[in-house]
């Protein structure tokens, strides 16, 4: 099968830049000897070492965008960004890249954002070094995409809170060190009576009571945890008291944006799995790219691929440079999310009885995928922020 | 001590290398990257200077080529050179591998270096010769192929992938030294080092700068022409021996070997 090869000559796609292509490939060699070949192992073990953080923090990966008075790199989010894509293109799975991404996508930048000097001192900096994880805590069991529902409670007593409550579906949540967790500081809760509080693992009460298993994401630890009367002190209130409900939607256009980035990897990888597998898979005596009911289906992948790129780095180009891009971050992350899921299928698909086996990793791409159209606001909700975009 | 890393920017390895039918050189189009050989030689000399046994000074990038090589230059400063030397010049284009080693050495020549490393082979042309032609022109002692390199007094312990097995060898500086992809794993560019490189301090010379005679270099000044390019001939088919008694197959392929004095 002949492949078009790029003449190499155009130049990068906005908004990124030769430093940033450096980066990537940093990024990308690091990626592909040092995760990608322990993938298989990590997802049958449900797990990858706490030693990736370290690793991670060692090389700067995970302080990309923080300055280096913290210990950072004294990037931006433009090579978090970097960081995001290049984790699902080069073959971390996307149980790694949750893991590594929810640490450094969504626990440390409100902290980060809104945290005090002492909060940076005690969280942010031993975060870029690997040595504390990081998670999020804001789903519950009976508060998914209704963020005011949260019930766990955060008490006011002398010198701090004493919390009860429940959070699931927390990735890190396992083997996280702080939790940055929403929970409601009046009695009645809702959009007004939400605050942050960064709990602790050592704290008293605070259990981790279960360790979910997924359809994909094997390799990330999904936790659920339970606090029991755990007392926290003022200085890990996280912003200003019932101010939460601002900080969970000031990172949401983030964290909307990186899914999209890390579907947009992914289904580079997939594409690019699928012409190899295409180009050297013989049946009726030629390679089954030849046939044009296999060349079409690569054709139309690539369109796919190409569209999610284009809606995602123009609505991270847009998100950097400070203008509201709520309807283009929205867009990206709802078409590339369910962009990913059907090009996974149709992956497996051009594969056959292989695309089911485990050895390709194709199957792996399309369960890790399902997750993109539910999480981080589902595709429902997205359609809900759009038409009132529209003032529908 | 001094250590200069010659790099040399070549065509991405993703990149479809074709010969350019009207100049007979390789088309050199498309995407470039810096020669992955020439990342390991960077990697070895980081090694020394953190290793503690002889005191690096510094690590010089120096490379030989368009305005365009300079990201090649960039590129070994974000992995550890602490600045970078580029001789450019159009009355360069078209040296072969005598000329280039000549220029180069009369680059060299300007900073005295205690020791030259370099990547083995180059992606591109993949003439494995450059070193040496350097080292000559220096008058120092040329090591190729070098996958071990330790320092001692003075001296460098250094093993050498021979066609036989591995050749150790001592060597006293300065020397010109390239190295294989197996001497170490390169360090990956943290973002710090590539946003840094650009600041680190980058000297561009020309020709004349170095005092390099203009008709020792470029195409004019190669003592090679190329006159033909040829696809390599197409192998012979090779000889199949079914397998029906496998005493005679045994005796047929003993045989086959033995008439080509391969046992």
């Amino acid at each position: 099968m002949t492949v078009i090869k790029d003449s190499g000559e155009r130049s990068l796609p906005t908004p990124f830049t030769q430093e940033h292509q450096e980066l990537r490939e940093s990024i990308r060699r690091f990626v592909e000897s040092e995760i990608a070949p322990h993938v298989d192992e990590w997802e049958q073990a449900r797990w990858f070492p706490d030693e990736l953080f370290l690793r991670c923090g060692e090389l700067g990966f995970l302080g990309l965008k923080y300055p280096e008075e913290l210990g950072g790199q004294g990037g931006d989010y433009l090579h978090d960004a970097v960081w995001v894509e290049e984790l699902a293109r080069s073959g971390a799975s996307g149980g790694v890249a949750a893991g590594l991404g929810a640490h450094t996508g969504i626990a440390t930048p409100p902290v980060f954002r809104f945290g005090t000097p002492d909060q940076h001192q005690r969280f942010i900096v031993p975060a870029i070094k690997g040595e504390r994880i990081g998670a999020l805590g804001i789903t519950e069991p009976g508060a998914g995409s209704d963020v005011a529902g949260i019930r766990t409670f955060a008490r006011k007593v002398n010198g701090g809170y004493v919390v009860n409550g429940s959070k699931t579906f927390i990735t890190n949540g396992v083997r996280a060190d702080f939790l940055v967790c929403a929970l409601k500081t009046t009695e009645e809760g809702g959009h007004h009576g939400l605050s942050f509080l960064i709990l602790e693992k050592e704290m008293p009460g605070y259990e981790v009571t279960a360790k979910l298993e997924k359809l994909g994401w094997h390799s990330s630890d999904t936790g659920e945890l339970s606090f029991t009367d755990v007392e926290v002190p003022d200085e890990n209130l996280l912003g200003e008291e019932n101010g939460g409900f601002y900080l969970i939607m000031a990172n949401f256009q983030w964290e909307r944006l990186l899914m999209a980035l890390g579907a947009v990897g992914a289904m580079k990888r997939l594409l690019e799995t699928a012409i190899e597998y295409a180009g050297e898979r013989q049946a009726f005596g030629r390679p089954i790219g030849r046939f044009q009911a296999i060349r079409h289906k690569v054709a139309e992948l690539s369109i796919k691929a190409e569209v999610g790129q284009a809606m995602t780095y123009n609505a991270l180009r847009l998100f950097c440079e400070g203008q509201d891009a709520l309807k283009e971050v929205t867009q990206a992350k709802l078409f590339t999310q369910r962009a990913c899921v059907e090009v996974a299928d149709e992956v497996v698909q051009i594969h056959g009885g292989y695309g089911y086996m485990r050895e390709y990793g194709v199957e792996r791409a399309l369960r890790d995928a399902r997750l993109g159209p539910i999480g981080g606001g589902t595709d429902e909700i997205m359609k809900e922020i759009l038409a009132k975009q529209y003032g529908l | 001590m001094k250590i200069c890393c010659l790099v040399k920017e070549v065509p991405d390895a993703a990149v479809q290398k074709r010969i350019n039918p009207e100049t007979k050189r390789l088309d050199r189009s498309g995407e470039k990257n810096l020669n992955p050989f020439d990342t390991h030689a960077i990697e070895a000399a980081m090694q020394l200077k953190e290793g503690g046994d002889v005191e690096v000074d510094e690590i010089v990038a120096v490379t030989m080529g368009p305005d365009s090589a300079v990201r090649a230059l960039h590129k070994a400063v974000a992995l550890g050179a602490d600045r970078s030397l580029h001789l450019t010049d159009g009355a360069l284009e078209g040296s072969d591998v005598a000329a280039t080693g000549y220029a180069l050495a009369k680059l060299l020549e300007s900073e005295s270096p205690d020791l030259v490393l370099l990547g083995q082979q180059s992606d591109d042309g993949e003439c494995y010769t450059i070193g040496a032609v350097v080292a000559d022109h220096l008058k120092m002692p040329s090591l190729t192929q070098v996958i071990k390199m330790d320092a001692a007094g003075g001296k460098l312990t250094l093993e050498r992938q021979a066609e036989y097995g591995y050749d150790t060898v001592e060597v006293e500086l300065p020397a010109v030294i390239s190295v294989g992809d197996a001497i170490n794993e390169p360090r990956y560019p943290s973002l710090k080092a590539i946003m840094g490189a650009k600041k680190k301090p980058l000297d561009t010379k020309s020709t004349a700068d170095v005092g390099i005679e203009a008709d020792r270099v470029g195409e004019g000044g190669s003592r090679t022409a190329v006159l033909e390019i040829n696809p390599p001939p197409a192998k012979e088919s090779g000889e199949i021996i079914e397998d029906e008694d496998t005493n005679e197959t045994v005796e047929k392929i003993v045989a086959w070997l033995d008439e080509r004095k391969l046992i």
